[in-house]
């Protein structure tokens, strides 16, 4: 059984709100049903995001200037305080700098033969590992590093996707907001509505009171009333918000491969989506039972 | 029978130098002393606008005296809080001069509402109800909704509503206004078979003619004043 049965002594199924209430949480759950879905594709693309940001990561450093034996010392001593310097990052697993004739046989496929290559200054390389599990700032590490080390640059690619995944938790707590701002608006009306109702039926919840009624007699009766167009409401949205996602995952898949990272759901977000019309029914009666027992306890 | 440990067990209702007035206008009532023993039957008479409607109202909470003191059930009523309300009203039936039945509900539902109320079970209100307005002569229209019935009718809706629950008072206002003599001597006689069961009663009239039927004592208001006939 989904809605209440229960008989009413107020004759509450013929009132505007009964008329009124179901479209707007209709379209309040429409809103956050579409809401959510973005918070949770955006939040798989992050976690995914974040997989590769995590891990491990290069420093470079560039040569110090000077002659080439002056250099090469400094070079070392700048690789030495980048090292240390990561190694008390917390989050930061190991760092270890590369030495340059590991790098030449990096470079080997590009460059050919290394053996010319000996005496250029070229950038020594760390290798750093980080905990996956602890978010690491890249943005911030990257500044300290600049900042303490001359010449030493973590890898662009890290820090510019670090700042996507910051800008996308941005995008996902605006989402989540509105779905509260949603909830908000829902719970507004629905105390405009209980408050017209107990001004419409007074006469009758003034008998209700004389025959011995009890405040929560009559909140429950609005209540009740308040959670079927409630969830009436959400069922409806719901079954606007499916079809409208179900396209839009549709023509996402189809351009998967290409630019799009994959933007499907996961399957806490579908049942977040399900769950979605009986929260929005257990508002609209916390609410309404709220807004009467409050109005009630005022009259004399 | 259910004297309900109250510590004045003999006094339902007690008024004690009570007064009312309705906003700033006059005092319909002043300095007011009575007492109602448990298991008593009385007439409330006075002429039309005498203020029998608004002693009632004193007596089952929906006015307020604007002076001197009320006990219910021994209980200060002026110092009641608002949740104490409800447990002392279902002890009390009143029957409403207008009735105030509810015309969304059928005869059934309305005469139904003090059990519900309260909590009954379904199967009781199933039971007692039809039983109840067949008493009273409504037997086939248990299903008719107030708007459908002539006045005579609702008035016995009413009246079966006030007493389902079987209060431990009963204040009934001009409950025999709209009906026949045999009909009005027919509810009389529950009136009195209540009483019997030990339910005090007040009934406000000013039919004269019905008052010197029956042999009971009367509390008359004339000018604001009431007096023990
Ligand atoms: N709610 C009210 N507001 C103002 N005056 C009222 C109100 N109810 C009754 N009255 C006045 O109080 C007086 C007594 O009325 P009522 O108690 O209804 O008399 P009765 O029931 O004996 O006919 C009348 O003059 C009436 O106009
Ligand atoms: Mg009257």
């Amino acid at each position: 059984m989904l809605f209440f049965r229960r008989r009413s002594d107020l004759p509450l199924k013929d009132d505007a709100t009964s008329r009124f209430l179901p479209w707007l949480v209709a379209l309040m759950t429409f809103l956050s049903a579409v809401s959510l879905a973005g918070v949770f594709v955006l939040g798989g693309v992050i976690e995914r995001w974040d997989r590769d940001v995590s891990g491990t990561l290069t420093v470079q450093v560039a040569p110090a200037p000077g002659n080439a034996v002056d250099s090469e010392v400094r070079t070392r001593e700048r690789v030495e305080a980048a090292v240390r310097l990561l190694r008390s990052t917390p989050g930061v697993l190991s760092a270890h700098s590369i030495d340059k004739t590991r790098t030449l046989q990096l470079l080997e496929p590009w460059l050919g033969d290394t053996a010319l290559l000996q005496d250029l200054p070229l950038p020594l390389l760390i290798d750093v590992t980080v905990d996956p599990s602890k978010r690491v700032d890249l943005d911030a590490l990257s500044e300290t590093l600049k900042a303490s080390v001359p010449g030493a640059t973590l890898d662009d690619h890290r820090v510019w996707l670090s700042r996507l995944v910051n800008l996308s938790r941005t995008v996902e707590m605006l989402a989540l907001s509105v779905v509260l701002m949603i909830g908000g608006v829902t719970s507004a009306t629905v105390i405009y509505a209980t408050r017209t109702g107990l001004a419409v039926h007074q006469e009758v919840i003034n008998v209700l009171h004389m025959i011995g009624a009890q405040d929560s007699y009559i909140a429950r009766q609005f209540a009740e009333r308040a959670f079927n167009l409630g969830l009436a409401g959400g069922l409806l949205g719901l079954a606007l918000a499916a079809p409208a996602l179900g396209m839009v995952g549709w023509a996402a898949r189809r351009l998967e491969g290409g630019l799009l990272p994959d933007l499907s759901m996961p399957w806490t977000g579908w049942v977040m989506l399900l769950v979605l019309p009986w929260i929005a029914a257990l508002l609209a009666m916390v609410t309404a039972r709220f807004t009467v027992l409050r109005s009630l306890a005022r009259m004399p | 029978m259910r004297q309900k440990g109250s510590n004045q067990a003999e006094s339902v209702v007690t008024f004690e130098e009570v007064g009312l007035r309705y906003g700033r206008g006059p005092e319909i009532l002043q300095d007011v002393n009575f007492a109602l023993p448990a298991g008593s039957f009385h007439f409330l008479t006075g002429m039309s606008g005498a203020g029998k409607s608004s002693l009632l109202r004193l007596i089952y909470l929906a006015a307020r005296p604007s002076s001197g003191r009320i006990r219910l059930f021994g209980q200060d009523i002026s110092r009641l809080p608002r949740a104490e309300m409800p447990a002392l009203r279902r002890r009390v039936g009143v029957v409403f001069q207008d009735f105030r039945l509810l015309d969304h509900l059928s005869a059934l539902d309305n005469v139904a509402l003090p059990l519900r109320v309260a909590g009954a079970r379904e199967s009781e209100v199933q039971k007692h109800v039809p039983e109840l307005l067949s008493w009273v002569g409504l037997s086939e229209y248990l299903h008719a909704k107030p708007p459908t019935l002539s006045g005579g009718q609702q008035q016995r809706v009413a009246i079966a509503r006030a007493v389902i629950a079987r209060p431990d008072l009963l204040l009934a206002d001009e409950p025999t206004g709209n009906v026949d003599d045999h009909i009005a001597m027919r509810l009389l006689y529950l009136f009195e078979e209540l009483n019997r069961l030990g339910t005090t009663i007040v009934i406000a009239t000013h039919n004269e003619a019905l008052v010197s039927r029956f042999n009971h004592p009367r509390l008359h208001i004339e000018r604001g004043r009431v007096e023990r006939v």
